[in-house]
Formats: C-alpha cells, sequence, structure tokens
C-alpha cells in the first residue's frame, strides 16, 4: 500500500456518560452540536483540512449511527483510493476477543492497520471536543523539534488548571513533568488529548506497556512511561477556541456561544469549513407570523413560531404560536402549536404536542432526583424519540425518555426534578 | 432500469437579460439552495436511471462547476455514471452544436454504447418532480413510438411562449407548434419525451443526413403521422425559468406550503452540490418573515416574502421585500430592496434604494458595486 506520512487515530468509543440521556442511545462522538454537525466532524474536518487524508476511527459504544454517518467519507472527502477513513471496531482475534479496555489499547489493537500505511508519523485523536486545529502546523513543530511525542497545549485560567492534567515544560517548550488534577498547580498548560507520535517510538511503547496493563491507557500509562525514559516530548501551544463538552452545561453554553452577533469560534470562514453528513439540505423557511432572534438555524427548518437564544439542527418544525427560548432543539423534532420551551435539550426525532410547557420555573433549583450530578443545571432535556402529549407542563431539570402518555404526568404536570424513562436500559448517565 | 437520460442544458436565452450573462438557463440558482438542472437530473436518478447525459454549450462554466462531480446524485460509479457533454472540434466539423438534435447527433457514441431500451430526455431549465418509470408505463401501454409529457396551462401564463400540443381523443398527438402565434389548444409541451433508444439513433441520423438539426421541429413534429406519438398528462408541478416573470414566480412559489414541502422536503429528494456552509443565522434584530433562507446567510436586518440564497448578508436595519437575494451577497446597513432580483456576489452599500415593480422586477447583474 502506498505510504502515508502521517496517518490519524480517532478515539470515538467512548460513552460521554455525563450527557446523561444525550448519550443513551448514542456514543459521545455522534451527539449533534451547533445545530447541522456532530461532534466528531470538528476533528474529522480538522484532519481533512490538514492534509491528513488517512484516519481510523475507533468505535466500540453504540457505534451504529456513527458508522452511518461517517460512511465512506465523502462529506470529509475521505473517500479515497488508499487511506481515506476506515472504521476500525472491537473484532475477535485468535487468542481473544477484545474490547478497547483503554485509549493506548485500542491502538495497540489496530497495530496492523497502522503498519500498512508504514507511516513516520501517527496522530492520535480524540473525538469530543470543539476546535479547529491545524494538525500539519503541529507536525512542522514536532519535526522542528526532532520530537518523540508532541502534545498539544492550551493555556487555561489558572484557577480552572486544578480540573485538568497538566504538562510542566521547559523554555523549550519540552515537557519535565505530567501533573494530574494537581491542587496547586506549576503551569496551566493542559493536555488537550492530542498527540503526535513517531510511530515506531508507539509501537514499541505500546508493546511493552500491554504486558504491563490490560486496560493500557495514554495518560496514565504510555506518556509517563516515554517521559520516565528521557524521550522527547514537547507541549505544542494551541490558543483558538477548545470546549470540552463533556457535560449538560457545558455542552449547552458551547452551543449558546454560536450564537453570539460576533461568536468566538467562527464557523462562517471560507475556508476550513468543518463538514458533516450533506445527504439532503433544503432550504429553511420562516413564516408570515415566525420571529426568530438570535438563533441558528439548520436546512429544512420551518418556523411558523417564535425562536429566540436558541439552536436548530436540520428539520425542525416550530408550529403557530409556539416558542422556544435558550435551547437546543435536535434534527427532525417537531414543536407543537403554542408549546412554550425554555431551556431544555430536545434530542433528536421528539414529539412534543400543542401547548406542552417545558422549564416551567420554581422556586430554587431542584436538581433531578434520579442523576442529581448530571441534570442540576435547570436544563431540562427530552432523550431521542420522547413525546410530550398535548397540554402538558414540564419543570426544570427533568429527563424524559420514550414516549409519554397523559397518565405519566400527575395533573398534568412532571414536576422539576422527575424523570420519565420508558427503556431503563438506556437511560444513560451511569457515572456520577 | 431500463432508459438513459439526456438533459439539454446548452440554450443560450435573452429574455433572463443580466441573469445569463455568466451562465445558461439550466444554471440558474433557485429556491435557496439549487440551480435549475438539480430538478431534472434528481429526476433522472431517482427513477433508477444510471447513466445521463448533460449536453451543454451557451454559457457553460457555471453548469460544469456545479456538476464537477457527480457522486451528489449519486452518478459516480463505473457502471453509467454522469457524461457532462460539450462541443468539440473534429476533421470535418468545427462547429457548435446547431440545434437540439444535431447536439445529440454529434455525441451519438453516448446512445450506441448503451444497452438500455429507452431513452428519456429532459429540458434542464424546469423545476418539476416526475417519476419517469410512470411515464414509460403509459409510452408502452400506448404502444407509443414518441411520448411526449405536457400541461394544461394555467390562465396566467401565456402559452405562445411554449411548444403547443393538439392531440386526438385517444392522446395521440396530431400538432406540435413551437410558440404559435394562434395557439390551437391550451396543452404545452413540457419538453421531456420517451423514445426507445434505437428509434432515436435511427431518426437522428436520418435527419443529419438531410441537413435538418432540430429535435421539435424536425424530428417531432415532422414524423407526427409516421409515427405513433402521444401525449403524457402531467398534472404536477411545474415551471420554466426562461424568463424574468416565470423566475420570479418560481422562486415565490416556494413560500407556498404544498409546493416547497413537493420540492425541498418529501421524498424522493431533489439533490444539489452541496456547499458546506453553516447553519443560517439569525442575529438580535432579524425579522424574517414568509421568507425561505440558505444555509450560512446572516441576518441583522429585515426580510419580507423573499428568497434569500446561501451566504447572503443582510446588515442592521435592511428592508428587503419581495426580492431575491442569490449566493454571497451583502445588503449594507439600511438599504431598501424591493421587487427585485439581486444576483451573486453583488454589494450593496449602506442606504441604497433598489425598487422595481411586480410587472417588472429590477435585475441586479452579479459582482456589481451598487452604492
Amino acid at each position: 500500500m502506498r505510504k502515508k506520512e502521517m496517518i490519524a487515530m480517532l478515539l470515538a468509543g467512548g460513552q460521554g456518560s455525563r450527557l446523561g440521556v444525550l448519550t443513551a442511545t448514542e456514543a459521545k462522538p455522534g451527539v449533534p452540536f451547533g445545530g447541522k454537525y456532530k461532534i466528531i466532524d470538528f476533528p474529522m474536518s480538522n484532519c481533512i483540512n490538514s492534509g491528513v487524508d488517512t484516519v481510523g476511527v475507533l468505535t466500540q459504544y453504540q457505534p451504529l449511527k456513527l458508522n452511518q454517518h461517517i460512511g465512506i467519507g465523502i462529506p470529509w472527502d475521505l473517500d479515497r483510493r488508499t487511506g481515506g477513513v476506515t472504521i476500525l471496531s472491537p473484532h475477535m482475534k485468535s487468542k481473544q476477543g477484545a474490547w478497547y479496555t483503554g485509549t493506548a489499547n485500542a491502538i495497540y489493537q489496530n497495530v496492523e492497520f497502522i503498519e500498512q500505511y508504514n507511516p513516520d508519523y501517527v496522530l492520535i485523536l480524540g473525538g469530543d471536543h470543539i476546535y479547529k486545529m491545524n494538525y500539519a502546523a503541529m507536525l512542522d513543530f514536532h519535526k522542528a523539534n526532532d520530537a518523540d511525542v508532541t502534545i498539544a497545549a492550551l493555556q487555561v485560567p489558572w484557577d480552572e488548571a486544578p480540573r485538568f492534567g497538566l504538562m510542566n515544560c521547559d523554555e523549550t517548550q519540552r515537557i519535565y513533568e505530567f501533573e494530574e488534577k494537581p491542587p496547586n498547580p506549576k503551569s496551566n498548560l493542559a493536555n488537550m488529548g492530542i498527540y503526535i507520535f513517531n510511530w515506531g517510538i508507539l509501537r514499541d511503547a505500546l508493546e511493552r506497556d500491554d504486558k504491563v496493563h490490560d486496560n493500557s491507557d495514554f495518560g496514565m500509562h504510555v506518556l509517563p512511561m516515554l517521559l520516565a525514559e528521557q524521550k522527547r516530548m514537547f507541549a505544542f501551544p494551541f490558543s483558538g477556541y477548545w470546549r470540552d463538552v463533556g457535560t449538560i452545561e457545558s455542552y449547552w453554553e458551547a452551543n449558546m456561544d454560536l450564537i453570539q452577533t460576533i461568536p468566538e469560534f467562527n464557523l462562517y470562514e471560507e475556508f476550513d469549513k468543518i463538514y458533516t453528513d450533506a445527504d439532503h439540505q433544503p432550504p429553511i423557511y420562516t413564516g408570515p407570523n415566525a420571529m426568530v432572534q438570535g438563533a441558528l438555524l439548520s436546512e429544512g427548518c420551518e418556523v411558523l413560531g417564535q425562536v429566540s437564544g436558541s439552536v436548530l439542527g436540520p428539520g425542525v418544525i416550530v408550529e403557530e404560536g409556539a416558542s422556544i427560548i435558550d435551547s437546543i432543539i435536535m434534527e427532525d423534532c417537531y414543536i407543537g402549536k403554542n408549546a412554550k420551551l425554555e431551556r431544555c435539550i430536545v434530542d433528536v426525532g421528539c414529539t412534543v404536542g400543542d401547548g406542552v410547557v417545558i422549564g416551567c420555573k420554581n422556586e430554587g433549583n431542584i436538581p433531578n432526583a434520579l442523576r442529581p450530578k448530571i441534570y442540576d443545571t435547570g436544563i431540562t432535556v427530552l432523550g431521542e424519540n420522547t413525546v410530550i402529549p398535548d397540554g402538558m407542563r414540564i419543570g426544570q431539570n427533568c429527563v424524559i425518555h420514550g414516549e409519554t402518555f397523559p397518565h405519566d404526568y400527575p395533573d398534568g404536570l412532571l414536576a422539576s426534578g422527575e424523570s420519565i424513562l420508558r427503556d431503563k436500559g438506556k437511560e444513560g448517565g451511569t457515572e456520577e | 432500469m431500463r432508459a438513459v437520460g439526456i438533459i439539454l442544458a446548452g440554450g443560450g436565452n435573452e429574455r433572463l437579460g443580466a441573469l445569463t450573462t455568466y451562465r445558461t438557463t439550466s444554471a440558474m440558482p433557485v429556491g435557496s439552495c439549487y440551480r435549475a438542472i438539480d430538478f431534472p437530473l434528481s429526476n433522472m436518478t431517482n427513477s433508477g436511471i444510471k447513466k445521463v447525459a448533460v449536453i451543454t454549450q451557451h454559457n457553460s462554466r457555471s453548469l460544469h462547476d456545479h456538476l464537477s462531480s457527480p457522486k451528489w446524485w449519486n452518478l459516480g460509479n463505473k457502471q453509467g455514471g454522469l457524461f457532462v457533454l460539450s462541443p468539440f472540434m473534429t476533421n470535418d466539423n468545427r462547429g457548435w452544436f446547431r440545434g437540439t438534435a444535431d447536439a445529440i447527433y454529434q455525441n451519438l457514441t453516448f446512445l450506441k454504447r448503451s444497452n438500455e431500451k429507452y431513452v428519456v430526455i429532459s429540458s434542464g431549465d424546469c423545476v418539476y418532480k416526475m417519476d419517469f418509470n410512470e411515464m414509460i408505463e403509459y409510452h408502452e401501454r400506448k404502444n407509443a413510438e414518441i411520448t411526449i409529457a405536457y400541461r394544461r396551462v394555467e390562465d396566467s401564463e401565456d402559452i405562445r411562449n411554449y411548444g403547443v400540443l393538439e392531440l386526438d381523443e385517444f392522446e395521440r398527438m396530431t400538432d406540435l407548434e413551437e410558440k404559435p402565434l394562434e395557439p390551437q389548444s391550451d396543452l404545452a409541451s413540457m419538453g421531456v419525451y420517451v423514445m426507445e433508444r434505437k428509434l432515436l439513433i435511427e431518426l437522428l441520423e436520418i435527419v443529419a443526413g438531410e441537413g435538418r438539426h432540430n429535435l421539435v421541429r424536425d424530428i417531432i413534429t415532422r414524423y407526427r403521422k409516421q409515427k405513433r406519438i402521444f401525449g403524457y398528462k402531467f398534472d404536477g408541478y411545474w415551471r420554466n425559468l426562461g424568463q424574468i416573470q416565470s423566475y420570479f414566480d418560481c422562486n415565490m412559489d416556494f413560500l407556498k406550503r404544498d409546493i416547497r414541502a413537493l420540492l425541498t422536503i418529501d421524498q424522493p429528494y431533489i439533490s444539489t452540490k452541496p456547499k458546506d456552509e453553516p447553519p443560517a443565522k439569525f442575529n438580535s434584530k432579524a425579522v424574517v418573515s414568509n421568507a425561505l433562507v440558505g444555509s450560512g446567510a446572516i441576518i441583522d436586518g429585515n426580510v419580507y416574502r423573499s428568497v434569500i440564497f446561501r451566504k447572503v448578508h443582510a446588515g442592521n436595519d435592511t428592508h428587503i421585500r419581495n426580492a431575491i437575494i442569490m449566493e454571497s451577497t451583502k445588503i449594507g446597513e439600511g438599504a431598501t430592496i424591493e421587487y427585485a432580483i439581486i444576483d451573486k456576489e453583488v454589494e450593496v452599500a449602506a442606504g441604497a434604494h433598489i425598487i422595481g415593480t411586480p410587472e417588472n422586477p429590477l435585475i441586479v447583474a452579479k459582482g456589481s458595486k451598487l452604492q
């Protein structure tokens, strides 16, 4: 097979359990973002915009919709004769059948895939951050430093630094120490989970670490091991927009960032665009009585009512008299007449009946009774394909998943912090 | 599939004025994110046709750009695929296509190297949604040699702009007159034909030998008594984009719920070349009512009953009414636009007034800078 200088391995198998019901039927990289996109579109687009045309996508948790989204890579121009995009699922091997047990383990199980391209460098990416980055510039930096490993580094505010994995560097950006969530940080350079390895170094490290750890992980095992061996490891400074959208609140905030009049994260540039599956992209229609202000509307939206401070995915219908405030409504949802939605996230394919009110305010903040750490910022979340009958009233920090009926709502009301989960096996959000 | 497709997209057009200075009618942008040819081309692939020729000639650059990759119409295959056929010089022919029949005749290899029984021919500049399988079934049921799709024109249209059919009580065509001064019926040809591939090859070779070059005049009309030519009635939506008024009306038709659903939402989908624009952005002072908006547009002002294409920027306090604003045009703060068709990449200065009338929408040429 033709040699590739650098190939990318994109880790897209994580559940993202703090996103609760949003990842009940979808891996975190497959969660919609910014209306028409999915989270994985950002690293995938960065790859092709950086000239990386060979991408292995490692999937594990709920891969079906993600696989379908990626397809043969047409939206990203990754449909190639050699290289392009390849989905790498866990698979049976002669000795054992193996799930991916850690980030480095997942790469180790696909060494043969990488070897086919005989690359000099391997780029390791996560599938759960929102950012634009030129990996080619990072490779130039890697070469200029004659590095063995380069780690992309973000300067975070000092008061937030204790929440991150930090890197302490000398004046040449060479890393001499890792610190995982230290209470008194010495630096504010956070590890972004984006690595370039010399392939020989990585392959050797993966083989050795596999003998020691059966859940081999880059951050916990492989990188500290290489540092201890005095390998040349450098921090590549990154200064653009970068968001972890791992929680309901951070996911909601990052979506809201996009509707600022001049957003910090600009999707409207002529070059280095973000690409997504573009099977059918009809125009947007706003009706004679519509009022849409401070909002993003994706292809095929039909808005007859009011939308403000919100992000709508493709094909959303908002009927007459309905109002959507400070909310995220994903693809193909139907919002009935005179419904009023405030501060909520509505997953793909939901039907909200006529006159439904979501986000009824009450005194104080009542976290969700089932998952108080996931739903605690006043945002109510409807899982995929949820149906809310006409006229129901729903409070804050509620979570609803599945088809619901009037008898599920005592006196027509689901009080703040309550949940209706039709399918207990699919409630998501197991980590607390 | 039992047919190959041919789309006639080469014609010049002077009636669209500045709008066709840089493009052929088949490449006219329509409905906020489409071009005219998306409709016949999608109809072909949605009908299962796997091999389509698009014949181009006049002002073909933007059409070729639009068709640069066949994969958006599912035609990027080894078997069949999309053939964009433009005029070329040979040792004995230094000319352009001299007519619709000549255009196909000069590309006869396309037909000879096919194996499908039928050919479906469509014009490239009409907005409609049609299943050609039904038309082929009708063609077989009537034991026809040539079938022409037709529709009854509405009172608002001038039938003298169309080819006018006369049919007998069995729907057999007795006459076809192009743009007649005295129309004998209200049945207009849609420029969509079905016939057997071998018959078309045979007729093209005959008329070429006689120095005739026109598909309608020299084949359909001339052979109306020798061949069994039938009309196929079509009741659905259809608009030709060849005139300012019909172009304007067609865009405004997209604002009607049933037509918009048919053309943009319902399956089978009309495909177009994706442009990877982000969602449309409605800023905090935007008022957009009864309007179609393309992706990547940023709206700060007021828009009423208008069709806004991709990447348009309408600044603060703009007032846009009854207008068509094409891709990447920028409307400066406080500008007023009424009854106008603003082509692509126009810059309208702050405070400008561009005002046409319902009968005569004002046309602004591509790339203009207006004070």
